[in-house]
């Protein structure tokens, strides 16, 4: 069977990630330090294991509701409001899903008609573009620039919105740039989105993991409320990656319109999975402080010592990335990257991966121990050392 | 400087660059503040944790409850002293509670444990009694767990 002619042509034209043979390299390496993987280096805390554990020896392992237990929505309502001040009725506007990618998903296919174009900002996450796309949306792919600290600028989303226009991505705090944005560059957004009817997907995945301030949702401003999906999980602010367990809210009808798609496609989030969250949400703000903390040590000492070592690299004020400028080096990211995998035996993503806007920057994700990232500094240093020597020689 | 304490009991082999930066002073700060800690034995010493039965299994660890008669000028300081005094003796604390000592043996022998208890332990003026306990397995010590790491079978994943 030629299965070109079956496979769906959207899906056909999806090219998987090239990153891929990274990995493959990596995969037969031994003692090779990975900086690759975006994905917390700490275990989930006990007492949310414990709970999950709980739940299972007393026999919770049926369905729940289609939209989440009703006490896990009423904790998450909860503790939006205590951590960001958000406010969502947990009966009509909080559905739990798989992971903050399913709620993407959701967003992305209750929102979008064919041919309606979503703006996603880049380099992102790479998510956003392939999932309009199945949607059946037209991705249009905004370069966000290290100038402003790749944040979205007014000028920039004005000159990207079209009458197609459907739905903004918003990936704040960014993987991979770690870059944020304050209140007022949300304000500025506000006024550009004012009189349409655009709406904002907003993925918080890495709100808590905000360094030296209080995450600001586009929830938070009044202007943006009405136009705003918020998605946010447990993934990455309880390290709870393999749980699954993301949500979302939005005005009523939205939630509405994800819930009965969820209900066809998922049924309802893991049984076992939303016990373990009620826990994290009820008991959990400790945990989220201490690994801030152990995090944002990390951050600093790598941000200084890319910088010592003659690699530029902004302050990322959140997420777990830094994402410091190769460009001296003359090489592309992917050179780079690959380079110094063979070489030094470091794994980093190049930027190129992450969409227009990423080449030139290389994604070093410092979820890792700081005894790895010391000798990641190190060896990234030898490198440096080693390449600008050849390049003397040749040059 | 008390985080770089905190930084140190955890892991005393990271570099010190990291440790700085970690505790937020500069390199040459916590190299000071280390040389201070350790001229004044605010640090007494850095030693591996290890897990000795996967070496070799026939020695024992070994804790033992001592009752002894406090003297009237030291306590119970002078009566430590000629009992820590041993190599033998690996840790040792004043409690309280229904007895005086916690005495720790560890990576001996039962008969070497045995002999230490009835020919130097006992017999040491002012000692009343003792009981001991063998330490049939460890669990976690120093917030370390006694157990092989679970293989990594996982695929590498782009996230």
């Amino acid at each position: 069977m030629n299965y070109d002619n079956i496979l769906n042509e959207k899906i056909q034209n999806i090219k998987p990630s090239g990153i891929r043979k990274f990995f493959d390299i990596l995969e037969e390496m031994t003692d090779a330090i990975s900086l690759g993987i975006g994905e917390p280096d700490f275990v989930t805390p006990w007492h949310i294991r414990d709970a999950g554990i709980y739940s299972l020896e007393r026999g919770h392992t049926k369905y729940t509701s289609n939209a989440g237990m009703l006490q896990l929505r009423r904790e998450i309502a909860a503790y939006l409001n205590r951590r960001f001040d958000l406010q969502y009725d947990y009966a009509s506007q909080i559905l739990v899903t798989v992971g903050g990618s399913e709620a993407i998903d959701l967003a992305l296919r209750v929102l979008v008609n064919p041919g309606e174009e979503v703006i996603v900002p880049t380099p992102s996450f790479v998510c956003y573009g392939p999932l309009a796309e199945m949607a059946g949306g037209m991705p249009k792919y905004l370069e966000l620039k290290a100038e402003n600290q790749f944040r979205l600028t007014p000028e920039e989303l004005r000159s990207a919105i079209t009458d197609k226009t459907k739905v903004l991505v918003l990936p704040f705090p960014c993987n991979p740039t770690g870059g944020t944005m304050d209140r007022k560059d949300l304000e500025a957004i506000a006024e550009v989105l004012k009189g349409t009817d655009i709406m904002v997907i907003s993925d918080e995945i890495y709100a808590e993991l905000t360094y030296g301030r209080r995450h600001v949702s586009p929830a938070n401003l009044t202007d943006l409320y009405d136009r705003t999906v918020v998605v946010n999980g447990f993934s990455k602010s309880h390290a709870m990656t393999g749980w699954r367990m993301g949500y979302v809210c939005a005005p009523k009808p939205i939630v509405a319109a994800m819930t009965k798609l969820h209900q066809f496609g998922i049924m309802s989030a893991p049984t076992t999975s939303q016990y373990a969250a009620v826990e994290a949400m009820r008991n959990g703000d400790g945990d989220i402080e201490h690994m801030r903390e152990e995090y944002d040590r990390r951050r600093r000492y790598l941000v200084e010592n890319l910088n010592r070592i003659g690699l530029s690299c902004f302050e990322p004020k959140g997420a777990f990335y830094v994402f410091p400028d190769v460009r001296s080096t003359g090489l592309s990211s992917e050179e780079f990257c690959e380079k110094f995998l063979l070489e030094e035996k470091v794994a980093v993503i190049p930027g190129s991966a992450f969409g227009p806007g990423g080449e030139g920057f290389v994604r070093a994700c410092y979820a890792a121990s700081m005894k790895d990232i010391a000798e990641a500094v190190a060896r990234m240093d030898n490198f440096l050392t080693n390449l600008r020597r050849k390049q003397g020689r040749e040059g | 400087m008390e985080k770089l304490l905190e930084l140190l009991e955890q892991d005393c082999t990271m570099p010190v660059s990291a440790l700085a930066a970690a505790a937020g002073v500069s390199e040459e700060e916590a190299k000071a503040a280390i040389k201070k800690y350790e001229d004044d034995r605010t640090i007494l010493g850095y030693q591996a944790i290890v897990d000795w039965d996967r070496v070799r299994r026939e020695t024992v660890t070994a804790l033992i409850e001592v009752n002894v008669t406090p003297q009237s000028k030291d306590g119970f300081d002078r009566i430590a002293e000629r009992i820590y005094q041993y190599d033998e003796v690996e840790s040792m604390y004043l409690m309280s509670g229904s007895f005086d000592l916690t005495v720790i043996i560890s990576g001996r022998t039962l008969r070497e444990v045995a002999q230490f208890v009835g020919e130097r332990l006992a017999p040491i003026q002012g000692v009343t009694g003792t009981a001991t306990h063998f330490i049939l397995k460890k669990y976690k010590e120093k917030h370390l767990v006694f157990r092989p790491q679970d293989p990594e079978e996982r695929e590498y994943i782009f996230v």
